[in-house]
């Protein structure tokens, strides 16, 4: 029972972190209605960042993570404008191709840029483990929970009172009508991206600070592809719910079943709730009008 | 309606047909255009010598296809057997994306259901070869109908990722059940025999994957001049108005999911018979990305582009490879992610300059080319 509990909150940290991942799919999705396949990849891309400032370039993290950041952040807005807006008013389809095509690019590109063995990253956090009572949590991922948490909140606020967030979420709501009132609608998409970037480079360091750092750490990207269908693609609060559903069930099965059957339970999960429940737990069920 | 451009109509049909309409009026006035009488010319007295000019285009390819064993070395049937692999497997996938207009990111898991059905059948229950490919076949139709399941339900998207959690899945159990799949080292394919005659080199494999590459190339043709087919390209173009016309999405997805996985489990089938070993790692997520960019380099929703992406596809990595060696041993080891971000490059570039493919490119320039011979005469 101990045991059970200790794996339990273990999970839900590691939960949490998939709602920071979540949390950038589902910001593109709502602006542009497209899946960004290639989102783990671009998470890898910030983890190699913040692994080359403060690592490579000997940086305080203080200093190395707001670099790293702002670089993801720059690869985002690059890929919004030179890969999907060109490819504005074609079909799903094409958009889910290109972004597969670009995630190509971004693994092979990062092994091409730092090779493909594994590193590891200079510890963020303080490493003794969290003691709760008689249960230890490792320090990275407890504190690595809590830093994705916590850049969930200072993002939902963002969106809730800055006037940039109020344009972004008009434009996601109703883009004929945000762009009537003047809102600038690609520029929206750009920032959508760098956003989503930005948390996607965060989930990346913390992601690359509970496990170490490689070139298919972008896979967990599409295992929180089946975090974010469970939520709903286009709930905010699905994401996180989801994420830690996802995440206690991955360390509940992995401690009874063996390890090799965590990274096939989001994928099963998915299958699940695409037969039973498509737009997810908190979606909004789509109509379609013809 | 198998055009460059056809697979992605949902969003500018209206506006193209509407921009279209008024040229087309216009022109019924104008003198007509050299080259539309010479078409006409050709469509009224030149019947007969161009189904003769097929015919023998026709014999001069079975000519040369049945010839290659004759002159070539090893290395060229070694190529040819593995250009004939990714033909049947790209007209699959080129099925389902290309004239269906669904997209699979688990091409790769089926082609691997395909091979490890082969081992199977024919260590377990030693059934000839002309059985096991087949029921590998079948077997792999049946994964990618429960795969397709899911489309009862939902298109599109969600299609989309259902595929790539197959691909994980598959993997998952060629990984893990290792009564039937041997596991992480995977399970040996004893070699294909017809009769006394054992085929066990690429000589002897030749001549069956190139008949079942032609006849899968025929067979794609015809079918889309069946209702099944037709039926594909009209869900493609505007699944709505498809519905209205009779056409039920959902029984046609699943026959299309069927249908391109019964292709991969073919091309996995022969995998398993050419390679003689079959392990989780030759169906990885890469193999998958690597059909995806054959159709979409080659050209969706044509089977010429299925036969130009396919000979993109055996060429690149060897000339690769071929680049790679002038730099030494240093860049051998740099050859996979270099393949990696080409194929990511190309699959991008393509679908925003050039959403016809190579077969586009092929069709606009001999058009332009019967546009000036005509202009001339």
């Amino acid at each position: 029972m101990e045991f059970l509990l200790e794996i339990s909150l273990v999970g839900l940290a590691v939960g949490g972190v998939y709602g920071l991942i979540g949390l950038g799919y589902v910001i593109v999705y709502r602006a542009t209605r497209i899946v960004n396949f290639a989102h783990g990849n671009i998470m890898m891309f910030g983890a190699y960042c913040y692994f080359t400032g403060a690592a490579v370039l000997d940086l305080p993290w203080w200093a190395a993570l707001p670099l790293a950041v702002t670089a993801t952040a720059l690869l985002g807005t690059a890929v919004e404008r030179l890969l999907l807006r060109p490819l504005e008013g074609r079909s799903q389809t094409v958009a889910v191709m290109a972004t597969f095509g670009l995630a190509a690019v971004l693994h092979g590109l990062v092994q091409l840029l730092w090779s493909a063995r594994d590193v590891f990253m200079p510890p963020i956090f303080a490493q003794q483990p969290i003691v709760l009572g008689a249960m230890y949590i490792p320090a990275n991922t407890g504190y690595g929970a809590l830093l994705a948490l916590a850049a969930v909140g200072v993002f939902l606020v963002l969106f809730r009172v800055t006037n940039l967030g109020l344009a972004m979420r008009a434009t996601a709501s109703d883009q004929v009508a945000a762009s009537s009132l003047g809102i600038n609608v690609p520029a929206m998409f750009n920032v959508t991206w760098a956003c989503a970037a930005a948390t996607a480079a965060l989930a990346g360091v913390v992601v690359g600070s509970i496990t170490t750092l490689n070139p298919n750490m972008g896979r967990i990207g599409l295992s929180v592809l089946a975090v974010v269908i469970l939520g709903g693609l286009d709930s905010l609060a699905g994401a996180i719910l989801a994420g830690l559903i996802v995440g206690w069930l991955e360390a509940v099965t992995g401690f009874y079943l063996g390890a090799s059957y965590k990274d096939v339970v989001p994928f099963l999960v998915l299958l699940t709730i695409l037969m039973v429940r498509p737009h997810g737990l908190l979606g909004a069920p789509r109509v379609e009008r013809l | 309606m198998t055009g460059p451009g056809a697979t992605d109509t949902s969003a500018n049909v209206p506006s193209r047909s509407g921009r279209a309409e008024p040229r087309r009026r216009g022109q019924v006035d104008a003198a007509p255009h050299p080259a539309a009488l010479h078409s006409a010319a050709a469509a009224a007295g030149g019947g007969h010598a161009a189904a003769a000019r097929r015919a023998g285009g026709a014999a001069l390819a079975v000519a040369v296809l049945v010839a290659v064993p004759l002159f070539g070395n090893s290395y060229h049937l070694h190529m040819a057997c593995l250009f004939g692999i990714i033909v049947i497997s790209a007209m699959g996938l080129n099925l389902l994306t290309g004239y269906a207009g669904l997209i699979s990111l688990g091409h790769a898991a089926f082609m691997g259901v395909g091979a490890y059905g082969v081992a199977w059948f024919s260590s377990r229950l030693g059934l000839p070869f002309y059985l096991c490919l087949p029921l590998a076949g079948l077997l792999a139709a049946g994964a990618g109908m429960v795969t397709g399941l899911p489309s009862l339900r939902i298109k599109g998207l969600y299609l989309a990722i259902a595929t790539l959690a197959a691909q994980f899945i598959l993997g998952f159990v060629f990984n893990e059940w290792e009564s039937v799949t041997g596991g992480r080292g995977g399970t040996n394919v004893a070699p294909a025999q017809v009769g006394g005659l054992l085929l066990s080199t690429e000589r002897e494999m030749y001549y069956p994957i190139a008949a079942v590459a032609v006849a899968s190339l025929l067979a794609a043709r015809n079918l889309f001049r069946t209702r099944v087919g037709r039926a594909f390209m009209a869900m493609r173009d505007r699944d709505s108005a498809a519905e209205v016309l009779g056409v039920d999405p959902r029984r046609y997805q699943l026959v299309a999911f069927g249908v391109s996985s019964f292709f991969a489990g073919i091309a996995g089938g022969f995998m398993a018979y050419f390679y003689k070993v079959v392990t989780p790692g030759q169906f990885s997520f890469q193999l998958s990305l690597f059909y995806l960019t054959a159709i979409v380099v080659g050209g969706m929703g044509t089977v010429q582009g299925v036969l130009l992406g396919a000979i993109f596809m055996t060429a690149t990595p060897s000339a690769l490879a071929a680049v790679a060696g002038v730099f030494g041993p240093l860049a051998a080891g740099l050859l996979a992610p270099l393949r990696e971000v080409l194929f990511g490059l190309l699959i991008v570039l393509f679908l925003i300059f050039e959403p016809g493919g190579l077969a586009g490119i092929i069709g606009r320039t001999r058009k332009r080319i019967m546009l000036i011979t005509a202009a001339k005469e």
